[in-house]
């Protein structure tokens, strides 16, 4: 019954590499850079330079290579239904016609391009999560963020907010599966039965989750303020960032690579 | 986690017994009554509930957990219904029995865990007295009419009232006839409840007998980091500083009585 043990939101693996000693900060700029040149670069060429980019820094960090490929599994019924939608919705020249189906050439293209784009959108952005841990990631984020304050953006309650709920994804996952055990004790069964009736005897499961989500937070809370928080006002941090001259040459190879490749292809 | 859960187990629970399952945080207990009702199915060794094996692919399992009914640690965490009559009746429902069975299940159920249907039945499971969402909690499990009854640590975090309480339900249970298992931290609970006791030690049973048997080994209990019930405990010392008491004393009526025999009180 061990059902949710395949669940590999965030997942991060500890290393050493080059590439997890970089400043979070680092990533995440880097990680938004491979968003935007993704998004701007619109074709094979450019992708193919793209990957091999990827495939350095998946090398780099030494993490093998099917924990970056396991990214891409959850999200295969999204890729399928966008490659066939741009096979099928594109017109152009046509290759083959099923009665009112018809597969252009130009689909064809399309469909890879964007089925490629979500896969390197993936694999490099998980790089980032594969190479940081959490509380690397928010501090990262919370400091990147702390400029914006300025105009109302609250850093530091975003970055706690994440952090928490970061820690809380497998205690969730371990009290789902104890209320559906003791809910399938009292004759549930969440597996059978059609859509409706899924959906109904899911309530049994999500009302007490819930109810209990709020209880965890409430005592959260209290303890807390017991431990004498007050918000990010003030407060030290026990590993503070530090940019280093090796994040300064990766920054710039990144930039230069993403200007470089957005701007010929 | 790349250690065996649970090993060597094996054990064999008679109709109508009170069976109390001790042992240190860890050491399988709840693993262990987890395999009883198929919740959870051992990688090898078999499973059998009145001559039925759980382990097999084609076994029906509702029958089974209607059979077992399973009480888990903090059931109140479980509550979900709208009303009382809700939740109690999600498990007859689940068995597919008419509207009027369910209420009747209900009422019975109730009943057993001493809340009065009528005045209970319409209020919201949230809005209850910790004892009482528990005692809720147990009638949803009672309403299923199992024959053998298995509850995870049901008096933890109960103030002494309701504790009593639901210890002297789970005797009245007992004595209408279901087997029930007991996993519990508090040798006092078993040591007033149990017919027999199993301690478990790292997967393992390391002792198995009746309460006076196994609080006979204070050595061993001591050992696997568990303890006497106090009244126990008492006694040893009572012994040590030269009264001479019997050990095997369990129960605060019987040290009474010890007590005074040994004295030479008059009652």
């Amino acid at each position: 019954m061990r059902m949710f043990r395949s669940v590999t939101i965030g997942q991060h693996i500890p290393g050493d590499s080059i590439i997890h000693r970089l400043d979070p900060r680092t990533k995440i700029l880097s990680a938004i850079l491979l968003i935007v040149l993704l998004f701007v670069v619109n074709g094979f060429a450019g992708y193919g330079l793209v990957a091999l980019a990827i495939a350095l820094v998946v090398r780099a960090s030494r993490i093998p290579g099917k924990f970056v490929l396991r990214g891409i599994r959850p999200l295969m019924m999204i890729l399928i239904l966008t490659l066939a939608l741009h096979l099928f919705m594109t017109d152009g020249r046509v290759i083959f016609q099923f009665f009112f189906l018809k597969v252009t050439w130009e689909g064809l293209v399309r469909g890879l391009l964007m089925g490629t784009r979500l896969i390197l959108l993936i694999m490099g952005t998980s790089m980032l999560t594969l190479t940081t841990s959490p509380m690397q990631l928010t501090d990262g984020i919370e400091t990147l963020l702390r400029p914006g304050k300025k105009i109302g953006i609250p850093a530091h309650e975003l970055a706690m907010m994440m952090t928490i709920a970061l820690r809380f994804i497998p205690t969730l996952l371990e009290e789902t599966e104890k209320i559906m055990k003791a809910q399938m004790a009292r004759g549930a069964d969440f597996q059978s039965g059609g859509l409706m009736q899924r959906a109904k005897s899911l309530i049994p499961l999500l009302v007490p989750l819930f109810v209990n989500a709020f209880r965890r937070a409430d005592d959260l809370a209290i303890a807390m303020e017991a431990r004498g928080y007050r918000g990010g006002e003030g407060r030290t941090k026990l590993r503070e960032l530090q940019f280093q001259q090796h994040d300064l040459v990766a920054l710039f190879l990144v930039v230069v690579f993403s200007v470089l490749v957005g701007v010929f292809f | 986690m790349s250690q065996a859960a649970l090993r060597n187990v094996s054990l064999e629970i008679e109709d109508g017994e009170l069976v109390g399952i001790i042992g240190p945080t860890g050491s399988g207990k709840s693993t262990l009554v987890q395999h009883f009702n198929g919740l959870l199915k051992p990688d090898s060794g078999k499973v059998y509930v009145d001559g039925v094996d759980l382990t097999l692919k084609d076994t029906q399992l509702r029958p089974i957990r209607q059979k077992v009914g399973m009480v888990f640690q903090y059931p109140e965490h479980q509550l979900f219904g709208e009303t009382v009559l809700e939740d109690v009746g999600f498990g007859p429902q689940n068995i597919g029995l008419s509207d009027d069975d369910v209420v009747q299940r209900v009422q019975e159920a109730l009943a057993y865990v001493g809340l009065d249907f009528a005045s209970i039945k319409d209020q919201s499971p949230f809005e209850l007295s910790g004892g009482q969402k528990r005692r809720v909690a147990i009638a949803g499990v009672l309403a299923m009419r199992p024959s053998v009854l298995i509850l995870d640590e049901p008096t933890a975090g109960l103030d002494p009232e309701g504790r009593e309480e639901i210890l002297a339900e789970i005797r009245q249970l007992h004595n209408d006839g279901i087997t029930v298992v007991l996993v519990t931290h508090s040798m006092e609970d078993v040591a007033r409840l149990a017919s027999r006791l199993i301690v478990m030690d790292q997967g393992a049973v390391a002792l198995d007998g009746t309460p006076v048997e196994v609080f006979g080994q204070a050595a061993r209990l001591k050992e696997l980091g568990l303890g006497l019930p106090e009244i126990t405990e008492l006694m040893h010392e009572l012994k040590a500083n030269g009264l001479d008491v019997r050990t095997d004393i369990l129960t605060v009526p019987e040290a009474e009585e010890e007590i005074i025999r040994v004295m030479g009180w008059q009652k």
